[in-house]
């Protein structure tokens, strides 16, 4: 032992004990002198977890809101936006609560709510949805649909609802007891779209005399020959079919 | 005092003494303070399928609460649109919040569904294992979080992360990621975006409360999560989700 201890050469021993001394300097400095806030990683999580918590709400949450408005919030609970926060609509209010003075940016019109109710052929079936471009097109929704209480619009079932002139002077004259459709064609989407989808108009003169043509059997009107009668024309240019009367 | 008295005294003091600070010890840590305890608690999220629309007003909650920049390409959250064609193949784009116009109608469609996405805040997250300086490290409550004032912005956790769910902030020069609000949950609030979520796709929740939204959504659906086979073990479950989804 003695022997191989000899055969090592002087310069490595020096060498062997230098790197002693540093490395017991690193071990002594690393785990003796620094203080463990500086080494252990709990301490800079921590710091992190702080930084984090400290962050600014800018949401203030979906129960805040009734404490105020608790009108709204009463309406909206029974109504099909039950799942719908206030904020998801008005915007952030946390800084509404703390100074009610700002107001929460509301995003309305046509522009917001088409966000959810715009047709999308991704969308789960049944989620209700309309075509912007034909729905009421430059109508803001809020014209029909309340949205704190969305219910689908009543769409008229009654003609007259829309075009009462000429339900009131139809329903003094000869042809009150004629509904609208017997001459009109109404499609479904005219109630819906009225302006893009309009209804047709009787256009031939046979249309009238099936009715008022002498070999008609309907007893109670009156009786033309089809043949002689007016030829040039169309019944409605000399006849206004709302109220007719005998020229 | 003679001995027998300090003999009696003695043991009449010992044990009530002890009594005594027990029941001290009670009424301090009974009242709390409301004091939040990060071991109480283990976060997750519940992602329905079947319920979101696409409308985008998550992403847009996200970078409100968040300072998120406005630029369309940085997102905490963000919502893909899968199109799959009769023909098998499948389309995957990420939507931005729909406008007056109708997106355009596809022909030959066999199903068509949006994907909410964000950080699945894993409990063995690939991005915490890359990190060169420990920047990013997962919560007591389980939920990952980056140090911005340690991360170098090396970009290694965002090529890491099988999910795509980090990305490097522009201003800070730092990897950022969705932290589910860490400073609204703590204090015992939602998510922004399962705040404004209108449909109630998204579900936020405590795993360790039996009581939470999330365990009874957990329980009630059947359950997939994203890339199962990496091992990740993420914690956003989705219900009535796609096997094309990756």
């Amino acid at each position: 032992m003695k022997d191989m201890l000899k055969r090592i050469p002087e310069q490595i021993k020096r060498l062997a004990v230098v790197i002693a001394v540093i490395i017991t300097g690193v071990v002594t400095v690393r785990y003796f002198i620094l203080p463990s806030s500086l080494t252990d990683g709990r301490f800079h999580r921590q710091s992190t977890v702080e930084r984090e918590t400290a962050k600014n709400i800018v949401f203030a949450g979906a129960t805040i809101c009734g404490n105020c408005h608790g009108d709204k919030a009463e309406k909206k609970k029974a109504g099909y936006h039950k799942t719908v926060n206030c904020e998801t609509c008005h915007g952030p209010a946390q800084s509404h609560i703390e100074n009610p003075a700002n107001k929460p940016a509301m995003s309305g019109g046509r522009d917001f709510c088409v966000f959810c109710h715009a047709y999308d052929q991704s969308r789960p079936t049944g989620f209700p949805q309309i075509n912007p471009v034909l729905h009421n097109p430059l109508k803001a929704c809020i014209t029909c649909h309340n949205p704190h209480d969305p219910v689908p619009s009543q769409t008229p079932r009654e003609c007259s609802a829309c075009h009462a002139q000429i339900a009131s002077i139809k329903t003094v004259s000869p042809h009150a007891l004629i509904g609208c459709t017997s001459c009109h064609n109404v499609p479904e989407k005219h109630k819906v779209s009225p302006r893009s989808v309009r209804p047709t108009k009787p256009d031939t003169r046979e249309f009238c005399g099936k009715c008022h043509r002498k070999e008609s059997d309907r007893k109670d009107a009156p009786k033309i020959d089809l043949a002689t009668h007016g030829e040039r024309f169309l019944c409605w240019e000399c006849h206004y079919p709302h109220r007719p009367e005998r020229m | 005092m003679n001995r027998r008295k300090f003999i009696k005294n003695a043991i009449l003091f010992f044990p009530a003494a002890g009594v005594f600070r027990h029941l001290l010890k009670d009424a301090q840590a009974k009242p709390g303070n409301g004091k939040y305890d990060p071991a109480n608690h283990l976060y997750g999220m519940g992602v329905d399928i079947g319920k979101c629309i696409g409308c985008g007003l998550c992403i847009e909650a996200c970078k409100k609460e968040n300072n998120v920049p406005k630029e369309p390409f940085f997102c905490r959250t963000w919502v893909e649109r899968y199109v799959i064609k009769r023909d098998g193949s499948v389309t995957v784009a990420s939507i931005e919040a729909q406008k007056e116009k109708p997106r355009a109608e596809e022909t030959d469609v066999l199903r068509s569904f949006f994907v909410p996405k964000l950080c699945n805040q894993c409990d063995n997250p690939p991005c915490v294992q890359v990190c060169p300086v420990g920047a990013t490290f997962a919560t007591e409550d389980g939920v990952v979080l980056v140090d911005s004032k340690r991360c170098i912005g090396c970009r290694y956790c965002i090529q890491a992360c099988p999910y795509g769910a980090r990305y490097l902030h522009p201003e800070t020069r730092t990897a950022d990621k969705c932290t589910f609000c860490y400073h609204r949950i703590v204090k015992g609030m939602l998510p922004a975006c399962v705040e404004v979520c209108p449909t109630q796709a998204r579900i936020f929740g405590d795993l360790k409360s039996m009581a939470s939204r999330l365990v009874r959504f957990t329980r009630i659906n059947k359950i997939h999560v994203l890339k199962p086979h990496l091992n990740t073990e993420p914690k956003v479950y989705y219900a009535e989700l796609d096997g094309e989804v990756r």
